[in-house]
């Protein structure tokens, strides 16, 4: 039997065998690396979104006390016309309110109670009666939720210190402290206690500045990419104008931090963490992205097309703007989009140019100081305070939200405006 | 009234002027159907608007430099401005306050003396604006006019009108080369001025890197400018245990999705990986310095390792390199997929198994590639900042244990110009100088990629 083997296949010897099973092995080996790898980088995808959706969501939450809020009793005055008027808060303020709130969150939380209340409390109850200024005549307690100290949150969530932890768990079994779902951190701005914190000052600041930068990086981008696909001379100039993009595309972001930091805020120096700075310095920083986006979208329209309209009396500027131009458009808004997207996960060149500043007031124009998403995030995660981990997510979860829209856009785009030719 | 306002008015009279001259072009072909006019009406409209828009546009760039200095000039010429602090920083800020009160941006003002100001530069404002505003007008109507006047039927209006587009689009294009420009010649400048106070031998060579922005700038100290241990944090964290971790796995994804995957698979971690590259880099930063920070000091210290440290170079390289992972697999796609077939299929025809001829036939002729490919993955991850930044450390140590605290020079720049010391210091103006030696690096890193490229390139067709 085995006699006929060997003469049948004379090569299968047993060390060609083993040599074989050898060279299989190897093969399964490196199969086996291969799904490794891939197994490895979508393992850290999934632990790394994972992780920041499971902070994240503690960091939309945030500890509330039930304080029950009898405005007849309070002493508080005003009207209708006092109420809403610009300066109601001061007057509020004037009239003793946070005393007031004070004392209504003794009666219900008891002193040790009230004394966790976040200095900030009586802003909310303010906000509230400035927006409805009949609640004043109402003689029936009106329920707040009103953000707790951050101690009081720590100790909820069973951290701190041991006294805190007691009351917390006291508190929380009376139903007087909880965690509560926090719409507000997506209108408020940032501050000094995480109780009190919201991205919306830093979401506004990063749209500001993504206009800034739209406006200058897209109009450019594109006429640029149409000047050196179309018309541009093959001379030294041409060729200089090509390497200084293909560089800048290159360039680590830090440096062009560097450039707005010498050369925009010494021309104007008032304009220190603006938005326009800001949008400025990344528009130089997506313009290279664009052109080069925008040059294969071009070198993708056949030159049929231009011969086309050429042959039919069109200008060479006709032929661009009223052939090329539209049928590159799509993937040209494609590589827009694209740099877009990683202009507003830009931190390093937004640091040097100041916008790191604590501001506690959403901006109002291109001109007044404001952070973006990524900087506050930087920002946050240099907090000590437990409560700061968790909003730190969670205002990461909403930039890579943002993320995740415009990439789609992108990719929606692309799919439903590609022409193979 | 603020430049953004005047914008829109020029375009809202650029907008009237097209319309206007596109009439007028409309009524030369009604007036006479059989002529042919030398240009579509729209080419006349177009021809309007820009001379509208162009030198308003012009205009209000100067202007709004101009503007704020005659407001200020004209305030300091007021009578109230006599009561003025003659010193430098407080005249600032009582000008600022009442500027600021003027044009409603705060309450009131801090200083008293500042009050008698605040009527001042409300008139000055409002003055200004005004001629700003008429002069805005005056400008447009008058480019208006003049080309509204030179359209008649036999009028080239589309040549002129194309000759400004080509302009635009070569200013476009040169935006590009001023930007170059301005970062080298800033950078430039300001490594100069860094040289001027610390010899160039004191920052290249010397080993020890201690700036202290509250010295005295006039006599600093050259030892203290020694950038040797950044260059070795850099090149260890950046180009040694960020591509440890890059180049296998990324290497290896990129076979397996290209020889092995099947189509399903691939349009599932392709996507993936995408995603792993439009993670900002803060994000990642955070995640280095909360979560694998920690695990890395804890795993070091369950070994038996003492002195491991949480903002180890371990922990911003490793996080480093998978978010180099998808730049590396994607440009290995790339030129693996750029090899023939034929060389393929004529591997498996000698009886080679697939691992056989990716790693003999396929990743030989791809090399190239791949090697250009590494170039700028390393080119990237030298200049990458915010990873470092918040999980690597401050202090430099020239070091080759990656349990190690080490820091690397993006994370010098970003503190020697985050921090309070003037723009004057050696230790602030080091920023720059450690920047021109990142720029010149990563230039060098990439002319070498294209260089490899071209050079080693197989034409296999």
């Amino acid at each position: 039997m085995n006699n006929m083997a060997d003469i049948s296949r004379p090569t299968r010897t047993p060390q060609f065998e083993a040599r074989l099973a050898k060279r299989y092995r190897a093969e399964r080996n490196f199969k086996l690396m291969g799904q490794g790898a891939i197994v490895f980088s979508v393992a850290v995808l999934i632990f790394l979104l994972g992780n920041m959706l499971m902070n994240g969501i503690g960091g939309f939450q945030r500890a509330e006390l039930a304080v029950p809020f009898n405005f007849a009793e309070s002493g508080l005055t005003g009207d209708e016309v006092s109420l809403t008027a610009p300066s109601a808060v001061q007057t509020l303020e004037m009239q003793g309110m946070a005393e007031v709130v004070h004392f209504f969150a003794e009666e219900a939380l008891g002193t040790e109670g009230a004394d966790q209340l976040s200095d900030q409390a009586w802003r909310d109850v303010a906000a509230a009666l400035t927006s409805d200024p009949a609640l004043l005549s109402q003689t029936e307690p009106v329920l707040f939720n009103l953000p707790a100290s951050s101690d009081l949150a720590s100790g909820l969530a069973g951290e701190g210190s041991p006294e805190m932890q007691a009351l917390a768990s006291k508190l929380a079994s009376e139903g007087k402290l909880a965690e509560n779902w926090d719409w507000g951190f997506l209108s408020r701005s940032d501050a000094t206690s995480p109780q009190a914190v919201g991205i919306w000052g830093a979401l506004k600041g990063s749209i500001l500045t993504m206009i800034i930068t739209l406006v200058l990086a897209f109009p450019i981008g594109i006429l640029a990419a149409l000047y050196l696909e179309e018309y541009a001379p093959k001379n030294r100039w041409t060729d200089l104008i090509e390497v200084s993009i293909n560089n800048l595309a290159a360039v680590p972001s830090i440096i062009f931090g560097l450039l707005g930091l010498a050369v925009f805020l010494a021309v104007f120096p008032n304009l220190r963490s603006a938005p326009l700075i800001g949008g400025m310095t990344l528009a130089l920083m997506t313009m290279p992205v664009i052109v080069i986006s925008g040059r294969n979208a071009i070198k993708a329209v056949p030159p049929s097309i231009r011969d086309g309209a050429l042959a039919v009396g069109a200008s060479p500027v006709q032929v661009v703007f009223h052939h090329v131009l539209p049928l590159a458009l799509p993937g040209m808004l494609t590589g827009t989009i694209i740099g877009m997207a990683r202009a507003l996960g830009e931190t390093a060149p937004l640091l040097l140019i100041g916008m790191r500043a604590f501001v506690a007031t959403p901006p109002t124009d291109f001109m007044s100081p404001a952070t973006v998403l990524p900087v506050q995030i930087f920002l946050w995660s240099d907090e000590i305070d437990r409560g700061f981990v968790e909003r730190t997510s969670a205002a990461i979860v909403i930039l890579l939200l943002f993320l995740l829209l415009m990439n789609s856009v992108a990719i929606y785009l692309r799919n439903k405006f590609e022409k193979t030719w | 009234m603020s430049p953004i306002t005047l914008i829109l008015i020029a375009i809202g009279l650029g907008l009237a002027g097209w319309l206007i001259g596109r009439a007028k072009a409309w009524s030369f072909q009604k007036a006479d159907p059989e002529a042919r006019p030398a240009s579509r009406p729209i080419y006349h409209a177009w021809y309007v608007a820009i001379w509208v828009v162009i030198p308003v546009l012009v205009f209000i760039t100067l202007w709004s430099f101009a503007a704020p200095q005659l407001i200020t000039q004209s305030v300091l010429a007021s009578p109230a401005a006599a009561d003025l602090p003659t010193f430098g920083f407080e005249r600032q800020a009582w000008l600022s306050e009442a500027r600021a009160v003027a044009i409603g941006l705060a309450p009131g003002v801090f200083n008293e003396g500042a009050e008698a100001l605040i009527e001042p530069f409300r008139e000055a404002i409002s003055f200004y604006n005004w001629i700003g505003f008429a002069v805005t007008i005056v400008i447009a109507v008058g480019g208006g006019i003049f080309a509204f006047l030179r359209i008649r039927p036999d009028f080239g209006a589309r040549t002129k009108v194309e000759r400004t587009v080509m302009i635009v689009l070569l200013l476009a294009s040169l935006v590009a080369i001023l930007t170059t420009f301005g970062i080298f010649a800033s950078l430039v400048f300001e490594t100069v001025r860094f040289f001027g106070m610390v010899s160039p031998v004191d920052f290249l060579f010397g080993t020890f890197w201690g700036p202290d922005p509250m010295s005295n700038p006039e006599n600093p100290d050259g030892s203290r400018y020694g950038a040797i241990p950044l260059f070795w944090g850099t090149i260890f964290i950046g180009a040694i245990i960020a591509m440890i971790v890059a180049i296998p796995l990324g290497l290896m994804s990129a076979i397996y999705l290209t020889q092995y995957a099947n189509p399903t698979l691939r349009a599932w971690v392709k996507p993936a990986l995408e995603i792993l590259a439009g993670v900002p880099t803060v994000v990642y930063g955070y995640f280095a310095a909360l979560t694998i920070a920690p695990m890395i000091r804890d795993a070091a210290v369950a070994v038996g390792v003492t002195n491991a440290s949480t903002e180890s170079a371990l922990a911003a390289g490793v996080v480093m390199g998978v978010m180099i992972i998808p730049f590396v697999s994607s440009m290995a796609d790339d030129s693996i997929a750029a090899v023939p077939s034929a060389m393929r299929d004529g591997s498996y025809a000698m009886g080679a198994t697939k691992s056989e001829t990716i790693s003999r036939v396929l990743f030989p002729a791809a090399l190239p590639g791949i090697v250009a490919g590494i170039m700028l993955a390393v080119s990237r991850a030298i200049g990458e900042t915010m990873i470092v930044v918040m999980a690597a450390s401050t202090a430099a140590n020239l070091s080759a244990n990656p349990l190690d605290r080490m820091t690397t020079v993006t994370v010098q720049i970003v503190k020697m110009l985050t921090g309070e010391g003037s723009f004057d210091h050696p230790a602030t103006l080091s920023a720059f100088a450690l920047g021109f030696v990142l720029f010149l690096v990563t230039l060098a890193l990439n002319f070498a990629a294209l260089r490899v490229v071209k050079r080693f390139r197989e034409a296999y067709e």
